[in-house]
């Protein structure tokens, strides 16, 4: 028997003459799809698996598959002669630079039995000539292969080795995806050790001679660079060494230790960059030491994927496209990052900021370059906060991203480039924060999926992005204060009653359908939808939403557009919410410095005063001029002609409903002087401070948000509701009735809730609200005369599907954008929800519903 | 939706005569869109009143499955509008021909007439009303609605009643209404396709040509569509007449509001040209390229080999793929430019790597809170060698008399930056992302006040930049 041991990830390069069963032996080891045959591919462009001329295009089908599926990090078996080294070449690129480990299996297999294979073949009439020289070539390659860059070569010879092999795939070095920590991540120690040791101690490590027992089942994890420049390099190598050999600690390489190996190894380096301590400090030891130190280092894997892919450590960062993966450039990059070929004015390189354009979903943990203090951004972090040169010895704990540092006790080295540089950069943001000052145009446009904690993938097609990237750009506050877009709601389905298109029935009816039994009926407000972001003070808005010189928040409209022109009227407005937030004492509640609350704002004509003018009141304004003229003529022809009057009936009639829409929108309209004539009602309190409070339920936050409100005070008021048993006859009579008084008096209608934010039944996520809209209050929805008998028959067949479809994504993205945000996510993963329900609105739909 | 024809030709009733229609009786015909009543208010002797009464069906109104809320809540349903010419030339279809079996003669007198059209919206206020009739020898009287009497500050609306009177055949009387209201209204009820142009050319026949406002009746009747405009004028200015084209120059000058754009834009677009060719720019973009005028004289310099021309609006871009014809390019030309949809807001690596940028009229356009985002966008990351950027000079404003003080040229426009402002703006860009800037005054300038457009160049500096 023959083992083959290969790493789950690689290209599996197979080699041998036609007829020499490289076939076979594929479908025996590997699964179908993982084989790329060269005459597979011949037949997809050609028809004809062994039609020679075709075999430049079935190549190049046969790289391009490779290359998608090495992408995708798919371990790839090309079943191909590959007895020339011209067309190994390719293959051994296509593996660098997907960073696959190049694998070749040889299957050398005398020339009569592969000529005997392919006589029994009626479509393979090679002649023994081409065996003959395929096994030459054969011959010719066996010695060149590890040189050509395979890093793994198995070579078979004979029928009986090939049909003995047992093959097995292990997972790469890198690979510690089982192994789940906790971990503590600890940086550049350069030698550091006595700071190295208190830092264990204050993590909570015992330290007893040389014996270090971690806090139950925690586990150091060095980031490399241990050596070099500092005082005690040998000491602090001797305690790495023996926890990574009890298993309490793991380490990664850095460059200097590689240097140091090297120099070790007694190759040619050049002695700079705190090399020499290291090497006289190591002479003070037991001969011995350096070899073990030299192989230690060599046996170090350039960077582990841990945490089942959650967390990647490398020295000096991991790309997304290299993390997990094998090759030299990435044991590079791994330990000296990516430059961008330029230097700066002391002559070190230029580092190209890879964390920048970081878009993975692992945590990155790196060191490397010195850095006044940790920051986050796109979910990395580099902890080397230069021990060395001054500045402390830093660690990380994972999972729980908290930060310990304990202080260098001297500056054992001047460090190259200034060390906690004068920043140039706005005062008082943070890495991520300047980041997010510009987003990237490939993160929204294109189509998308969206995958949110309520609902798996929801698609923004392509179309919808186009329409949302035009509002977003030119009409929307800036996108950091955008962290939620409301839903639309649906209303109830059609009432069955004859003169009513809704009525509180039917939405009791759905949530007791599926079986919620208690709803909230809450007064429908008609104003204008507004998220009012408030906070303490501007600090407290740089701090959080980094966002300088626009105030302590911001006021904005359901489809992100500030809600004033007039920015002093918003400044005066939101210095109002805040002082009522601090009244009722919301920041020491919550423990924050800012809220975000869902709201209506009032007057209706506010907003929507071109609407209003262009639209509602011009409808008015000819209706009633028309209707004034019309009924004159019909009363003077009344006098002699008894012919007119069922016509002049009808038209009293019209003129009638006309009077009743121009008094329906004048309710929702005054004149807005100053900020005392505008209305707020707060309905859900949507986050503060590090949580989102979708868990709480619809009673909970009315009650909350009933504290900002002072009495007598008209500009934030609390908004009435009445709670209804959906499965009681008499709670629900009573919801009704209360809807019924509400809209005789002028009311828009009342929104039915769950009791609970989120509420779920057999089919996933219920509709959060539905509206049900007062007969006097549809007039300016579905036009003056709807209510009229022969216009409300045509309007009763109304679809509600897409509505509520509509309802339910734009109701996912925005809680998922919400909490996205409440995580500190960076602003293109909060951004990709918004801009998600602003594409679903472009979605048509019937603008009645 | 109501129109009333009054006469005081003795005997007044001989109206019902012209009309087809007993003043006894009332009349319904069912049309397309709903109803028509007619009926007679009045009919003795002395006076006679026909009243046509439009009703119709709102649900009819909807168009394309009703994507906006107007449609709705619709004022179509009460005002005079496409709709009545349509009911007129059905209604009275022999009358608008001149046709009266009864008292031939009568039809080709000119009589006594009082047409009363209510809620007739003026797109062009009460002036239009005055421009439109009075050269066809109409007294007007027109009473405007307000918008909402229990909100004044709302002000006025854009219905009126309006009365005419002059003495005229009832034929000429219905022509002028039938292609009248819809002008003054600016909007059909149905597409307009070719056989408007037959429609307009017979209903205008004997008073179109002459009418001074023939550009904007032709043009408004056939809803701005430019190719049946000419092909209307052609019909009805003789081809010999040298001045058609002119007559076209003159309008479009008049109708140019506040800036003169054609040749103030012209000259911004020729700078920007220029200063790319002096640069000996390649490879250029044009940011905010709208519907592509400046891309139109890149693709005529062969100097530019690559041009990429970007929009946010998508609707742009499909307007300067059809103004540029770029399907219908040669393949070399074609490969030379490109259209993409994108935003000055958002990073975008597809603009790295140009020798030029061109962003004309862009920056104005953009909230002051948004520019910090725009200037990295640009400078920072796009980076192109060549930044060439123009913006109104706000100074300029007090030079045209019909821009009121304190408001933009614009309605778009977010601010209007002096040249100081533009100048310390562009400096400290220049300075922080490295870059020099020059600048150039756009248009003829003003010892005062300066030109009306400014224009900055930005050049990639180098590290000692």
């Amino acid at each position: 028997m023959t083992q083959i041991t290969i790493p789950d990830f690689a290209l599996v390069v197979l080699v041998g003459a036609s007829g020499s069963g490289k076939s076979t032996f594929a479908r025996t080891h590997f699964l179908p799809t993982e084989v790329i045959s060269s005459d597979f591919c011949r037949g997809l462009v050609s028809d004809d698996e062994n039609d020679q001329a075709a075999t430049q295009d079935a190549f190049d089908v046969l790289h391009t598959i490779t290359a998608k599926r090495l992408n995708r990090m798919k371990l790839t078996v090309i079943d191909a002669t590959n007895v020339q080294q011209e067309a190994r070449k390719h293959l051994i690129k296509l593996a660098r630079e997907y960073h696959a480990l190049p694998v070749t299996i040889v299957l050398d297999i005398p020339d009569r039995v592969c000529f005997e294979r392919n006589q029994q073949r009626p479509d393979r009439n090679f002649g023994m000539h081409v065996i003959q020289r395929q096994r030459r070539d054969l011959k010719n390659s066996l010695r060149s292969l590890e040189r050509e860059g395979f890093r793994h070569v198995f070579i078979l010879k004979g029928e009986e080795e090939v049909a003995a092999v047992q093959l097995e795939r292990e997972p790469l070095w890198n690979n510690r995806k089982t192994d789940h920590g906790p971990f503590d991540i600890i940086g550049d120690v350069h030698g550091c050790y006595d700071e190295l040791i208190s830092l264990l101690s204050e993590l909570g490590y015992q330290i007893e001679n040389d014996q270090v027992t971690p806090p139950s089942g925690r586990k150091a994890l060095f980031l490399g660079d241990l050596v070099d420049r500092g005082p005690k390099t040998p000491q602090v190598l001797k305690l790495v060494m023996s926890m990574v050999e009890a298993g309490t600690a793991l380490c990664i390489p850095g460059n200097h230790d590689n240097k140091l190996m090297r120099a070790l190894r007694g190759r040619k380096v050049q002695v700079t960059h705190g090399l020499a301590e290291s090497l006289a400090q190591l002479e003070a030891e037991l001969p011995g030491f350096k070899t073990q130190v030299a192989d230690f280092i060599d046996s170090l894997v350039s960077h582990y994927v841990l945490d089942d892919g959650k967390l990647v450590v490398a020295h000096a960062g991991m790309k997304e496209s290299m993390a997990g993966r094998a090759s030299g450039a990435v044991r590079e990059f791994a330990l000296y990052g990516e430059t961008t070929g330029e230097t700066d004015e002391f002559g070190l390189p230029i580092r190209y900021n890879w964390a920048a354009e970081y878009r993975g979903t692992a945590t990155v943990v790196y060191g490397h370059t010195p850095i006044p203090e940790p920051e986050w951004l796109n979910r990395t972090i580099n902890i080397d906060t230069g021990c060395v040169f001054g500045g402390a010895l830093t660690a990380l704990r994972y999972p729980e991203k908290e930060l310990v540092s304990v202080p260098a006790l001297h500056t054992y080295a001047e460090p190259m480039r200034q060390f906690l540089p004068p920043e140039d950069r706005a005062p008082g943001l943070t890495s991520q924060q300047q980041h997010d000052d510009v987003l990237d145009i490939a993160d929204v446009i294109g189509k998308r999926l969206v995958d949110t904690r309520l609902m798996k993938n929801i698609i923004v097609r392509e179309e919808n992005a186009i329409a949302a990237l035009e509002v977003m750009s030119r009409f929307a506050v800036n996108p950091k204060w955008l962290i939620y877009l409301p839903p639309t709601m649906s209303p109830a389905e059609t009432s069955k009653l004859p003169d009513l298109l809704e009525h509180p029935a039917e939405a009791f009816a759905y949530y007791r359908e599926n079986g919620v039994p208690n709803v909230i009926c809450e007064e429908k407000h008609m104003g204008s939808r507004a998220i009012v972001i408030v906070c303490r003070d501007e600090d407290a808005v740089r701090a959080r939403f980094g966002v300088i010189g626009e105030g302590i928040g911001t006021v904005y409209t359901r489809t992100g557009r500030p809600f004033f022109n007039d920015k002093a009227l918003e400044a005066a407005f939101l210095l109002h919410i805040r002082d009522s937030v601090t009244r009722a004492d919301l920041w020491g509640e919550f423990e924050t410095d800012w809220l975000a609350l869902d709201c209506e704002l009032m007057p209706w004509s506010a907003k929507a005063q071109e609407l209003l003018q262009t639209q509602y009141a011009a409808v008015g304004a000819a209706g009633s001029g028309a209707m004034h003229e019309a009924l004159a003529v019909l009363e003077q022809t009344t006098t002699h002609n008894s012919e007119i009057h069922a016509l002049r009936e009808r038209y009293q009639s019209r003129a009638g409903l006309l009077q009743q829409y121009i008094e329906a929108y004048r309710r929702y309209c005054w004149e807005v002087h100053s900020l005392d004539d505008l209305r707020l009602a707060p309905f859900h309190l949507l986050a503060t401070e590090g949580k989102t409070h979708v868990d709480k339920t619809h009673l909970w936050h009315m009650e909350t948000l009933a504290k900002l409100v002072t009495p007598g005070d008209n500009r934030l008021f609390a908004t009435n509701y009445k709670m209804v048993d959906v499965t009681d006859m008499e709670s629900q009579a009573a919801g009704i009735h209360w809807w019924a008084e509400l809209t005789e008096s002028g009311g828009e209608g009342m929104v039915v809730k769950p009791l609970d934010f989120i509420a779920s039944g057999r089919r996933g996520v219920l509709q959060p609200a539905i509206k049900v809209r007062g007969r006097e209050y549809l007039r300016i929805i579905y036009g003056p005369e709807y209510s009229a008998p022969d216009q409300i028959a045509q309007l009763r067949s109304r679809g509600l599907r897409a509505k509520r479809s509509l309802a339910l994504r734009e109701f996912a993205l925005g809680i998922e954008g919400l909490e996205r945000f409440a995580r500190h996510e960076p602003l293109r993963r909060v951004h990709e929800c918004v801009f998600g329900v602003l594409a679903l609105e472009s979605e048509p739909v019937d603008p009645r519903l | 939706m109501l129109l009333t024809i009054t006469t005081t030709h003795q005997p007044a009733t001989d109206l019902g005569y012209l009309l087809h229609k007993h003043p006894a009786r009332v009349q319904v015909f069912t049309l397309a869109f709903g109803q028509a009543h007619v009926f007679y208010p009045e009919a003795n002797d002395e006076r006679c009143t026909t009243a046509l009464l439009l009703e119709i069906s709102p649900v009819g109104l909807v168009r394309g499955g009703g994507i906006t809320l107007n449609e709705y809540v619709n004022d179509r349903p009460y005002t005079a509008s496409s709709f009545l010419s349509v009911a007129l030339s059905q209604v009275f279809r022999s009358a608008m021909s001149g046709i009266c079996k009864d008292r031939p003669e009568l039809a080709d007198t000119p009589i006594p007439l009082e047409a009363k059209i209510t809620a007739l919206p003026s797109r062009g206020g009460e002036i239009l009303l005055h421009r439109l009739f009075e050269p066809l020898g109409y007294t007007l009287t027109a009473e405007r609605y307000p918008l909402d009497s229990a909100f004044p500050a709302w002000g006025e609306s854009a219905y009126f009643t309006v009365t005419l009177t002059a003495t005229k055949r009832l034929q000429d009387l219905l022509s002028h209404l039938y292609v009248l209201i819809p002008v003054l209204d600016n909007d059909k009820h149905y597409y307009v396709g070719s056989d408007e142009v037959e429609k307009l050319l017979r209903h205008g026949e004997g008073w179109l040509k002459e009418h001074p406002e023939i550009e904007l009746i032709t043009a408004r009747y056939l809803k701005y569509q430019h190719s049946l405009k000419r092909e209307a004028l052609a019909q009805l200015v003789d081809v010999e007449t040298p001045d058609a084209e002119e007559t076209v120059a003159k309008h479009d000058a008049e109708e140019i509001a506040i800036e003169d754009k054609i040749s103030l834009h012209q000259q911004r677009l020729g700078a920007v040209l220029a200063t790319l060719k002096n640069i000996g720019a390649r490879r250029v973009i044009d940011l905010g390229c709208g519907e592509g005028r400046l891309l139109s004289l890149l693709l005529k310099e062969p100097q530019f080999a690559e041009i990429l021309g970007m929009d946010v609006s998508h609707r742009a871009l499909e307007m300067a793929t059809d103004k540029l014809r770029l399907n219908q390019l040669p393949p070399k030309q074609r490969e030379r430019i490109n259209l993409i949809h994108g935003s000055l807001m958002y990073r975008d690596s597809r603009l790295s790597g140009y020798d030029a940028a061109a962003i004309v009229e862009v920056v104005e356009h953009l909230d002051p809170p948004r520019l910090a985002a725009f200037e990295r966008v640009v400078f920072e990351f796009a980076r192109p060698h060549t930044v060439i950027m123009t913006t109104p000079n706000a100074e300029y404003n007090v030079k045209w008399e019909s821009l009121p003080a304190g408001k933009f040229r614009h309605k778009d426009h977010r601010f209007e930056w002096t040249r100081a402002e533009f100048q310390t703006w562009a400096q400290g860009i220049a300075e922080r992302f490295g870059y020099n800037v020059r600048f150039l005054p756009i248009g003829e300038e003003d010892a005062v006040v300066g030109a009306p457009s400014q224009m900055g160049v930005f050049v990639l500096g180098g590290i000692n930049g």
